[in-house]
This record gives structure tokens, C-alpha cells and sequence, in this order.
């Protein structure tokens, strides 16, 4: 095999912030280079270098061959149809005109957009939309092919298609870079580069990795689950606990022996990517637990989130249609589902702040959109999106959140104290909060949305985008928030995580698809062929049954 | 190296958005008519109508026949009032603008001639229509001691007197000067909006970066970008000397394609201003903000429109030198009224010329082939 | 509740003084406003370039010609020497005004009268003709009386109220303080929530127990006080820099500002709460400040305009606003007359207001 892109000695930063440091690799023909690691990891910079679109403040980057690029949010135009987007690529990188309608043919049908030619692309799904985006890259006949971020947004059915796609691209001669946050992606990589702040973690086979945790993974079964996960995490032993359906997978410390933990059995596993991963990085040590709420939430009938029928349209289109579903007192609830598919929608009307077409969105028993604002005193709630205010400082935000949610005198100070204690942000308490990196950003709207000991906890996909450490972190209060009485309705795409919830609902195209515990979800796909699916075989199992 | 190809389709592309999203056409034309007919409308200098309040103390004939030479003159509407008093109150509430006041005595002081036998008080609060209102009220007194003496079969010969002419706008419409100054402003805007907003949002959602990663050139991403918008902004430019024409009956006496020939360098200049602003700016919002308080506003107060620059103290009238509107409300004011002067239009098109240069070539160093 | 509105208060505030963008608009543009526009918004004509054509060469036209060449204003002259070249000075805007002295000029008015001048203005520039055309004529009345004391006509006394010399900085300067504070009120209280909604951050404060009008309070306030410093500073200036006499009790300049900031951000709240983007929010902004700046009567005065759109002016802040800082500040208004120009602002703050407030409580889509 040859290389592609050689990279030496290569360095980058932005003012004082060195993105990427003394990064030496190389990048080979034909078979899927993995570029993992979280946000803010030196990725996207990376990419960016390896394109030409930056050069390096130090080393030197060799590229052999024509270089096809498919940006983060790739440059499709939204207002022009699929085949006009084509087109101008195509007039862009000066194909023949007589060969254009062979190439577009042949690329349309490879990416199973035959039929959406005079479709606007910005009508397109997400997972459309990427393989356009791979359509209009793949007409330079690159030798080079660079996908920054190709799975964000995209459903598991289209994920697939997508990586198939690239499969048969690496299997023709094509160095194809494919950069994730991942790590389930990681795995299925023929080489990775996994980067943690701008550095170079493993440089390999992802098999490599695993294998360096090999033997030391297991799967911990019997007895209530998030006791078991928490008794295990204290283990000096173990190196890292995390809830799997009804069971808990243990990642033992280099030469640990299993550790002796009551009425459960032990069975090794197969390392994952992430097993190997977490050991790599910094062991943080164990995570402080927030303070205990002084009464239990309560709720007479101990539902806490109800929503009944709930229908949603915009215009002519249905964005929730007739969803019901329950979340218990203590409940950890999770509703899945790729971009689009009515997740947000349903959040919204719950919490009040879009009023629902029909049906009744309930939570603590009020409709939040009619109720007197002191409802809103029981609720906690963390959206999507970074939503604090950026030019405040930490300490700031806290300060104002509580203010709005009554707290005063000694009892503000003392809560926001434990806050930034719990979550590591004493020392930052002065920095701008826009300018925290992810990890911390996440952990400060978790602490405003928490503060005022809420009831219910709304989370709008808490950890997109933050390492695995952190994601941990995050479990670890929402379980023991959880274990206090508080019911916790969250949102997330990442199936993995899914494992940790008590109930999930699976979204689909507005429907409620499923509903129950992960690993009745899981059972739904068991078949001969596949006698133990992971949620991720589950939840295409069941959308293509509901396209049906 | 520039492929006629590559730019063709970017030029395409560029059509289908503008089809697909009017945003761009209501800025082109809708802008500009609604704020020519509003603005066009609402800004004039001729002071008609001066409300003025006329004391007299004691109603004579000649009194009267003053009064009434003022109730004639278009300038002014006339209002009686009983006491000073009343006037004076009306000039602080506003309501009236001028005061004439004819004592008692206004006959004998008009006879002996030495003391001045009216008074007028303006409100000097509006400075330019007081100015304006000062030499109304001379005119009508010469006027009416002229008809006085002929009456009275006697004639004051004056040594010198003058014999005023205006040319290019002999019924001093402020509305003829100030509609072309309005249309060079309104293109100002709609120029620099047009192109600032356009590129932020290529920015903005991305293309641009995929477009970077492409074959094409600078020169091919700029005048893809440019040529379009030009089309557009020449259209507006047209529709808006149509509306001027026919809405505020201003005269067009220079020749067309003198106009068009300086409309397009001028729309060059504000389309290169308009990618400059985008291209540093990189996304909408600022993009706006700076195309209104870099563009929008010294178009409106130095370029001459209203405000005259000679008389600004010399680093503000330094200041409107680099302003490009202030040449092309010149041009087109010559143009409008009085015709192709040359003398005027050959060094203001130079000057649009070398800023438009200008702005070019910063567009052109800024737009690198990379993101940094 | 009153926590609640002390805490959003004192996060607007920083959240406006911490983002350097919105500190730099904020400060910048308005001090470099400040200081171009009182300059430059001017309709006085200090210096007037004049086109000098004499063709007669006697003693007469020689003392008329010294006589305006001695007058300041008149410091650029050009003297031709043809009737072309005196069109080409007009044409090609070389000359701003033309004096032509015919030939027998001195001849009639050694023979004791009739003589005349011809005066040519640039009808381009009709409006800063008119007014040099004043001062020639001023000239040339003065040069009658010294060569024919007896002919003179009876004089006529003008006196300007309020502005005597009819300085257009004492006019333009507190105007920039409607004019200038508007813009900032505005782009404040426009961008405030459009931008909230962009953050993310409307919807974490509609989830959490604040009330619409709380809200409303809490945004109102910052952009108040900064409109009272940026007025502070500009009244400041105008008093003690340009020397504009400042006639009326402080207290009702203050009452006329805080009406008529309220009403500002009352329209700034209304487009906010109507925008989803910040770019919707910007370009609402500039449609409502283009059109109330031009139709306030700062430029040119709202009774030129034709009688429907003097009504429509009724609906403008900017315009009850300048006519009432004008009365202030040089005509020495009392309260009631005050009042007739506070009450439209205060209208205008309670509709808009209100409106903003239902707007809110429609919450998101």
C-alpha cells in the first residue's frame, strides 16, 4: 500500500491555542482511515490542513493525487435542486459536458437518489443530503477522499448505506479519511487516528487498541442495576463501570483481578473500542455526587411526565403524530430517534414551549403551556444546544439562573459553591462561558438546569459532542438524581447510550415506533441470524419494519 | 487561470438562487421604490406655506395693503392676530413660524423713512427655513414698496438693483436636486446590501468553503458574484430615474448612456464595497450593520445630498472625499439638470473609478484561496 | 419577583457591557456620529465660491466688485473673463453663484440710477444658492444707501427668536439627541431577544418561572439607561462644547427623554418579539429607522412634507421627540407645552409595549 497523505511534524494553532501539536501520520490508499476523537479535538482543523483549505504554522503535509472534500456542513446549495447542485460541480470541476449524464446516472444511483433529481436539496433528509454531499465530491474522481463528520444527523439506516458506500470507494483504490466522534464508527475503521486536544493518542489498527484492554472486560449481571453500577465504580479495581441494558460492563485497571462484588456474576466480554479508549484517557479519579435533595419529589398518581396523543403539525407537514408515552417518578426515560424525527417537537410541548395541535402534554400533573409560571419552579431543563449566556462569565450564569428561580441569600450561595464544586468549575468561575471548552460548557448548563432541585429533569441531548469521560460524569448525576426520585426524560442519538435509561421510546418519522425497557427493545430483533443485537440492529430492524 | 465555463456556471447558479429566493429582487426593487416614493415625499427644502402671524395694530389702508401683499405671496399663510402676545405665543408653541408686527405708528415711520416701521420675528429653531423665510419677507416688502411708489406716481430709483436668474431649476424645486442625490443614496444601499448579505451567507451555510475546495479561481468567485448583482443593481438604478421621472416630474437632460455608462462604475463601487464588508465579515448580521453605518449613513450626510460639503469644516469635507456617493450625487445632479457637462462628469467618474479600483483589489487580497 | 427582575436586570446588562461587539456599537459609533454629523449637518454657507464676470470697466462696477471680494463669505472668487467662461464656472459647479456686471453699468449709475446686476445660481444647489443669493443682495442694498443716502428704502428689521444668528449647530446638536439615541435603543432592544432566540437562551428563560412581562421589564430597563447616558453625554456635549443655550428646567428635558427612549424601545421590543433571527430583527430595525429619521424633521422640516404624510409623522417618536427638544432647548418651553409632545411618545410606549408583551406570551410558533 502506499501513502497518500504524508503528514510530518505538522502544527497549528489559532492565536495562542495550539490545535494541533507535532502530528506526524500517514494516510494510505485504499481502505478507511478513522479520525476520532471529541469535539474540539483537532478533527475538523485537520481536515481542514489535509484539504489545502489552511496551511500548517509548523511541518509539512505530502498529498499524492487529486483531493475530494465533503466539509462538516457541506456546501450543497439549498435552494437548488439535487441535479442542479450536480451540475455545477460538475461545470466546477469542468467535467465534459458529454459525459455528465453517464456520471450523474451512475453517482445518483450509487447514492439511491434516482428518483430526487428536482428535489430541493434543502428539502432533502439528513442522510440524503450526505450522500448528495458525497455525490457532488465523488465527480472529481478523487484518489483522496476527506469526510469530515459524514454521520452527524444522519439515521442508522442511511449511516449504513453511507458507510457501504465508502466501503466500495476504499475497495477501488480510494484513501478515504472518515472523521467521527463515533466510537461504535471507530471500530469498524481499517486504520484510526485517534486525537485527543490537537495530539495523537493511537495511531493503528482500532484491533490494536482493543486488544491492549483485551482480557480485562466484563459484563457484571444480577442485582438493581445502578447500584450495582456505582458499587462497581468504587471498586479500586475497576477501571471504568457503565450501565448496558440491565447489566454493567467493568473495564478492569491493567493487572486487576475481578473484583469480588455481591450477588452478581461476572462474564468476560469481547473488548470495544471504548473500553480502550476511556483507558487512554487521564483517569479523573472518582466523581463527586451532588448533594441530597431534601425532600422527594412527589406526584400523587407518581407519574410525572405524561403525554397523551400528542399531534404537532406545521402546516401540512406532522411533526409528532399521536404519541403517548409515561415517565414514572425516578424514571429515567429516553426518547431516540435520528435528526427530524419529532424528538425535539414532543420536548417542546412538554415543557410548554410550543403548544401542542391536539392531545395533552403534562408534566407534574399541569400543562406548562397554560400553568401559571410557578410550575415551571419544578422543572429543570437542557437543551440541545449550548443555551447560556455566552459574554457572562460562570459564575455569572449560575448567579443569574438562580436569581430567576428564587434563590436568595445564603441558600443561593451555598448551592452555587456546591455546584462549582461538583462540577469542576471553581477554577473557571470568571472565564466567559462561551469560551469554556465543550466538556464544560455541558457541565454548566447541567448545573443551571439542576440548581434549584427540580422535580423533573428535561435533557435534550446532554452529551452530543463531549468525550467519554464526561458523558460518564453526566450518567453518573442523572442516576443518582434518578435514584433520589427524580424523573428524567432525556433525548439522545446515540444508541449506545440508550443502554442507560430505564425505558426508551424509539421516534420515527413522528411515530412512536417502540416503547419499553433496552432490553425488551433489543429482543424485538432477535433472530437465528442474530441471536444478541445491540440497540443499534433493534432500531433498523424496527424502522424498516414501520417503512414497511 | 480564468475558464469562461466555470464562471458561466456560477453565474447560473447565482440566477436560479435569486429565482428560487426573491429576497435579493425585493432588495433590487421593492427597496428602493418604497423608500424613493417615502423618503422622496418627505424630504424638501422649499419652505411654502410659512405659517406667519400677522399683528396690526391699527388697521390702515396701507396696513392692509401690505397684508395683503403677503396673503398673495406663495410663500407664506397668513394668520391675523389680535395682540403681540398671541404672536409670540405661537412662535414658542410652534404654530407659527414668522411674525409680522406693524405698530401703530407704521404709516408716519413709513413716511419719514428713517425708522424701520415693521418688524419680523422668525422661529430660529428651523435655521434654514428661517434663512429661507428672511429673504421671502425682503422680497415681498421691495416688492410692495415698488408697487406703492408707482401708485403714488413717484419712483424711487435705485443706483444698482438686481436681477436674480436661476439656472437649471428656475422654480428652485428642491425636490429636482434632491430626488437624483435620493436615488444615488437609495443605490448606495441597495448595492452594498445586496452583495454584503449575499457573500455572509455563503459563509454562513458553508457553500463557500465548498466552493474553496473546487477549482475556481478568484477572479472567477468574484465576477461570478459580481456580474448577477450588477445586473440587478442596474435594474433598481433603472427603475428608480423611472419613478423620479414620472412620480416627481424631474427633468432628465444628459444624455443616456452617459447615465448608464456612470450608474454601472458607480454600482461597481458599491458591489465591490458590499463583497469587501462580507468578506471580513463573514457572516450576516455584522455584514448588515457595517453596510449601514459604512455605507448608509456618510452616503446620506456627506455626500452632498442634503448637506453641502463645502461648507463642512475642512476634515469632515476631507472625510467626504472618500466617499463615493458624494461623486455620483455630483453626476447625477449634473445630469438630471443640467446635461453632460464634462467638466463635471470626467473627474467625478475618475474618482468612482479609482475607488471602485479600490475596493476590488482590497476584495481581491482579502479573498484567499484558504479559510485562515 | 422583584429577585427575579433584579437578577434579569443585572444579566442584561452584562450580558451588553461583556460582549465587546455590542460594547463597540454601543460607543463607538455614536462619539464618531456625534462628532461628524454636528459638523456636517449644516445648511449654513460659510465660504461661497462666485463667478466674477465684469464687463464694464469703470470706477462704479470697480467699487461694487471691492466691495463683495471684501465680503468673507465670498472668499473664493473667480473672475472671468467671457460669458462662456462664466457658464462653464456654473456648469462644471466651479462656481456656486455668478455675478455679471454689464457694460454700461458704471455710465447708468454715474447718471444717478438704473443700473443693474445679473446674479446666476446653481439651481442644483438651489437651496445654498438662495441663501448666497441673500447675502449679494445684502451687499448690493448696503453699497445703495452709501452712494444714494436718500434713496433708501424704508429698512425692514428681522430678528431671529431663539437662534439669533441662525446657527445650524444649535439646531442640528440636540437633534442628535434623538436622532443618535434612537439608533442605539433600538439596535439594543431589536437584537435582544432575536439574539436570545438564536443562542437558545429564550426558550431556557421561558421554561423557567418568569412571567412574560417580567420579561419585558427585565429587557426594558438596560436599554433606558443606556439611552440616558448616551443622551447625557450628547446634552452634555452640546451645552458645554457647541455652546447650544439650554433654556428649559433639566427635569423636563430628562421627563422628554425617558418618554421618548421608552417609546423607542418599546418599537425595538415589538420588532424583537416579532423576528426569529437576528438578521430579521436587523433589517426591521433599519426599515423603522430610515423612514423616522428622514420624516422627524431633522433634515428638512416635517411642514414641507404634503398634508397625508404630516399625519403619518403623527406615529413617529423621532418627530413629537425633536420638535419638544427643540422647545427645550431654545425656546425655554413650559410643562404644558411640554405635555402636547410627551403624550404621543408615552401612546406610542404603551402600544408598543403591549404589543411586544402579547407577542411574548405567544411564546414560540
Amino acid at each position: 500500500m502506499s501513502a497518500a497523505i504524508t503528514l510530518d511534524g505538522v502544527g497549528k494553532s489559532f492565536g495562542r491555542t495550539p490545535a494541533i501539536r507535532q502530528l506526524s501520520a500517514r494516510i494510505e490508499s485504499g481502505r478507511i482511515t478513522g479520525l476520532v476523537g471529541a469535539d474540539g479535538s483537532g478533527k475538523t482543523t485537520l481536515m481542514r490542513l489535509m484539504a489545502g483549505l489552511m496551511k500548517p504554522d509548523q511541518g509539512t503535509i505530502a498529498v499524492i493525487g487529486s483531493i475530494g472534500t465533503m466539509p462538516q456542513r457541506f456546501g450543497l446549495y439549498e435552494d437548488l435542486t439535487v441535479a442542479e447542485n450536480m451540475r455545477l460541480y460538475a461545470e466546477l470541476r469542468e467535467l465534459p459536458p458529454a459525459d455528465q449524464p453517464a456520471t450523474f446516472a451512475r453517482l445518483l444511483g450509487f447514492a439511491g437518489l434516482d428518483g430526487f433529481q428536482t428535489r430541493l436539496a434543502g428539502k432533502l433528509s439528513g442522510g440524503m443530503k450526505q450522500k448528495l454531499g458525497l455525490a457532488c465530491a465523488l465527480l472529481a474522481k478523487p484518489d483522496v477522499l476527506l469526510l469530515d463528520e459524514p454521520s452527524v444527523g444522519v439515521d442508522p439506516v442511511s449511516r449504513r448505506q453511507l458507510w457501504t458506500m465508502v466501503g466500495d470507494l476504499a475497495t477501488q483504490g480510494v484513501a478515504v479519511v472518515w472523521s467521527t466522534a463515533y466510537l461504535d464508527e471507530a471500530e469498524r475503521c481499517d486504520h484510526v487516528l485517534l486525537m485527543d486536544k490537537g495530539q495523537l493518542l493511537h495511531d493503528g489498527p482500532p484491533a490494536q487498541l482493543t486488544a491492549r484492554v483485551a482480557g480485562r472486560c466484563f459484563v457484571a449481571k444480577g442485582g438493581e442495576r445502578r447500584k450495582l453500577q456505582s458499587l462497581a465504580a468504587a471498586n479500586a479495581n475497576v477501571r471504568d463501570a457503565l450501565i448496558q441494558g440491565a447489566s454493567v460492563r467493568l473495564v478492569l485497571h491493567a493487572g486487576s483481578l475481578p473484583p469480588d462484588l455481591p450477588d452478581c456474576t461476572l462474564e468476560p466480554v469481547a473488548p470495544r473500542f471504548e473500553d480502550a479508549f476511556v483507558t487512554l484517557l487521564e483517569d479523573t479519579g472518582p466523581i463527586p455526587a451532588l448533594p441530597p435533595r431534601p425532600h422527594p419529589p412527589s406526584h400523587a398518581d407518581g407519574i410525572a411526565v405524561r403525554a397523551d396523543d400528542l399531534v404537532r403539525r406545521f402546516g401540512d407537514f406532522t411533526a409528532v403524530d399521536h404519541v403517548s408515552f409515561d415517565v414514572k417518578q425516578g424514571e429515567i426515560f429516553g426518547l431516540l430517534g435520528p435528526n427530524g424525527a419529532g424528538k425535539s417537537t414532543t420536548f417542546r410541548m412538554l415543557c410548554g414551549l410550543l403548544p401542542a395541535s391536539s392531545g395533552k402534554a403534562l408534566v407534574g400533573g399541569l400543562d406548562l403551556a397554560k400553568a401559571a409560571a410557578q410550575g415551571r419552579q419544578r422543572l429543570g431543563y437542557m437543551s440541545q444546544k449550548f443555551s447560556l449566556y455566552p459574554e457572562l462569565s460562570v459564575r455569572q450564569n449560575l448567579n443569574f439562573f438562580a436569581g430567576i428561580y428564587g434563590l436568595t441569600g445564603s441558600t443561593k450561595r451555598q448551592t452555587i459553591a456546591t455546584m462549582e464544586k461538583v462540577f469542576g468549575l471553581e477554577s473557571l468561575a470568571g472565564s466567559d462561558a462561551g469560551t469554556l471548552p465543550l466538556g464544560f460548557k455541558q457541565r454548566l448548563a447541567l448545573a443551571c438546569a439542576i440548581m434549584h432541585g427540580p422535580d423533573t429533569l428535561f435533557l435534550d441531548e446532554p452529551t452530543s459532542g463531549v468525550d467519554p469521560l464526561v458523558r460518564r460524569e453526566f450518567w453518573s448525576h442523572i442516576n443518582a438524581m434518578a435514584a433520589q426520585g427524580v424523573s428524567v426524560l432525556v433525548t439522545t442519538h446515540f444508541l449506545d447510550e440508550a443502554e442507560y435509561c430505564d425505558r426508551i421510546g424509539i421516534v420515527y418519522a413522528g411515530k412512536l415506533i417502540a416503547i419499553g425497557t433496552p432490553d425488551q427493545i433489543k429482543a424485538r430483533a432477535r433472530s437465528e441470524t442474530r441471536p444478541d443485537p445491540t440497540l443499534e440492529d433493534a432500531f433498523i430492524a424496527l424502522v424498516e419494519e414501520a417503512d414497511r | 487561470m480564468m475558464k469562461p465555463r466555470r464562471l458561466i456556471a456560477l453565474m447560473a447558479k447565482e440566477a436560479l438562487q435569486i429565482r428560487r429566493d426573491p429576497s435579493s429582487l425585493y432588495i433590487a426593487f421593492a427597496l428602493p421604490l418604497v423608500l424613493l416614493l417615502l423618503i422622496g415625499f418627505g424630504v424638501s427644502l422649499d419652505a411654502k406655506d410659512i405659517r406667519m402671524a400677522v399683528v396690526l395694530e391699527q388697521s390702515t389702508p396701507k396696513a392692509q395693503s401690505l397684508v395683503a401683499a403677503f396673503r398673495a405671496s406663495p410663500f407664506f399663510v397668513v394668520d391675523e392676530v389680535r395682540l403681540r402676545q398671541d404672536a409670540e405665543a405661537g412662535l414658542i408653541s410652534g404654530q407659527y413660524r414668522a411674525a409680522l408686527l406693524l405698530a401703530n405708528d407704521f404709516e408716519s415711520r413709513l413716511n419719514r423713512g428713517a425708522e424701520a416701521p415693521i418688524q419680523v420675528l422668525l422661529d430660529g429653531t428651523d435655521a434654514n427655513t428661517a434663512r429661507l423665510a428672511k429673504g421671502y419677507v425682503e422680497g415681498v416688502w421691495a416688492k410692495w414698496l415698488a408697487y406703492e411708489a408707482r401708485s403714488a406716481a413717484q419712483s424711487i430709483t435705485l443706483p444698482i438693483s438686481v436681477e436674480s436668474r436661476v439656472w437649471f431649476n428656475p422654480a428652485l424645486e428642491s425636490r429636482h436636486f434632491l430626488i437624483p442625490g435620493l436615488i444615488a443614496i437609495i443605490m448606495t444601499l441597495t448595492g452594498t446590501i445586496l452583495t454584503a448579505l449575499v457573500v455572509a451567507r455563503e459563509w454562513e451555510r458553508g457553500t463557500m468553503e465548498a466552493l474553496i475546495a473546487t477549482p475556481v479561481g478568484r477572479f472567477e468567485l468574484l465576477v461570478g458574484k459580481l456580474a448577477p448583482y450588477f445586473v440587478l443593481g442596474m435594474g433598481g438604478m433603472a427603475l428608480s430615474v423611472l419613478v423620479g421621472m414620472s412620480v416627481y416630474d424631474v427633468p432628465f437632460r444628459g444624455s443616456w448612456w452617459v447615465l448608464t455608462l456612470c450608474s454601472a462604475l458607480y454600482m461597481a463601487c458599491s458591489l465591490a464595497m458590499g463583497l469587501l464588508i462580507s468578506t471580513i465579515a463573514k457572516n450576516q448580521f455584522v455584514a448588515g450593520q457595517v453596510a449601514l453605518i459604512a455605507a448608509f449613513l456618510p452616503a446620506f450626510m456627506l455626500s452632498g445630498f442634503v448637506f453641502e460639503p463645502s461648507s463642512m469644516p475642512l476634515p469632515i469635507e476631507l472625510l467626504s472625499r472618500i466617499v463615493a456617493a458624494r461623486y455620483f450625487v455630483t453626476i447625477l445632479q449634473t445630469l438630471f439638470l443640467a446635461g453632460d457637462v464634462w467638466s463635471v462628469i470626467w473627474p467625478n467618474s475618475l474618482a468612482l473609478l479609482a475607488i471602485a479600483t479600490f475596493f476590488l483589489a482590497l476584495t481581491w487580497k482579502r479573498t484567499r484561496k484558504s479559510l485562515e | 419577583m422583584f429577585g427575579r427582575i433584579r437578577s434579569l436586570i443585572i444579566k442584561e446588562m452584562l450580558a451588553l457591557w461583556r460582549d465587546p461587539k455590542s460594547r463597540f456599537v454601543m460607543i463607538i459609533p455614536p462619539l464618531v456620529q456625534l462628532a461628524v454629523f454636528s459638523y456636517a449637518c449644516t445648511y449654513d454657507v460659510k465660504q461661497a465660491s462666485l463667478a466674477l464676470l465684469n464687463l464694464d470697466g469703470g470706477l462704479a462696477a470697480r467699487e461694487l466688485v471691492a466691495r463683495v471680494a471684501g465680503a468673507p463669505v465670498f472668499s473664493d472668487l473667480v473672475v472671468v473673463g467671457t460669458e462662456e467662461q462664466l457658464r462653464d464656472a456654473i456648469d462644471s459647479r466651479r462656481a456656486m453663484v455668478a455675478l455679471r456686471i454689464p457694460q454700461d453699468f458704471s455710465r447708468k449709475v454715474e447718471q444717478g440710477g438704473g443700473a443693474s446686476v445679473q446674479v446666476i445660481l446653481d439651481g442644483r444647489r438651489s437651496n445654498s444658492a438662495q441663501i448666497v443669493s441673500g447675502y449679494l443682495q445684502n451687499i448690493v442694498t448696503a453699497h445703495n444707501t452709501q452712494l444714494a443716502p436718500g434713496t433708501r428704502i424704508p429698512p425692514l428689521v428681522t430678528r431671529s427668536w431663539f437662534n439669533p444668528n441662525l446657527e445650524s449647530i444649535w439646531v442640528v446638536v440636540p437633534g442628535l439627541v434623538g436622532v443618535l439615541t434612537q439608533v442605539v435603543a433600538l439596535v439594543v432592544t431589536a437584537l435582544s431577544v432575536a439574539r436570545e432566540r438564536e443562542l437558545g437562551t429564550f426558550e431556557q428563560l421561558l421554561v423557567t418561572p418568569l412571567r412574560p412581562w417580567e420579561i419585558l421589564v427585565g429587557k426594558t430597563m438596560p436599554a433606558l439607561l443606556i439611552g440616558l447616558i448616551e443622551s447625557t453625554i450628547i446634552i452634555v456635549v452640546s451645552s458645554w462644547w457647541f455652546e447650544v443655550p439650554m433654556t428649559a428646567s433639566l427635569v423636563l428635558v430628562y421627563a422628554a427623554v425617558v418618554a421618548f427612549v421608552a417609546s423607542v424601545i418599546g418599537v425595538g421590543l415589538f420588532i424583537s418579539a416579532l423576528c426569529s433571527t437576528q438578521q430579521q430583527a436587523i433589517l426591521g430595525a433599519f426599515f423603522f429607522l430610515v423612514p423616522t429619521m428622514i420624516l422627524s424633521g431633522f433634515a428638512t422640516p416635517v411642514e414641507n412634507m404634503p398634508d397625508w404624510l404630516q399625519v403619518v409623522t403623527l406615529a413617529n417618536p423621532v418627530r413629537h421627540f425633536l420638535h419638544l427638544i427643540w422647545g427645550l432647548f431654545l425656546k425655554g418651553i413650559g410643562p404644558a407645552q411640554a405635555w402636547d409632545s410627551i403624550w404621543p411618545m408615552l401612546v406610542i410606549a404603551a402600544v408598543t409595549l403591549t404589543g411586544s408583551a402579547l407577542a411574548f406570551r405567544r411564546r414560540l410558533y
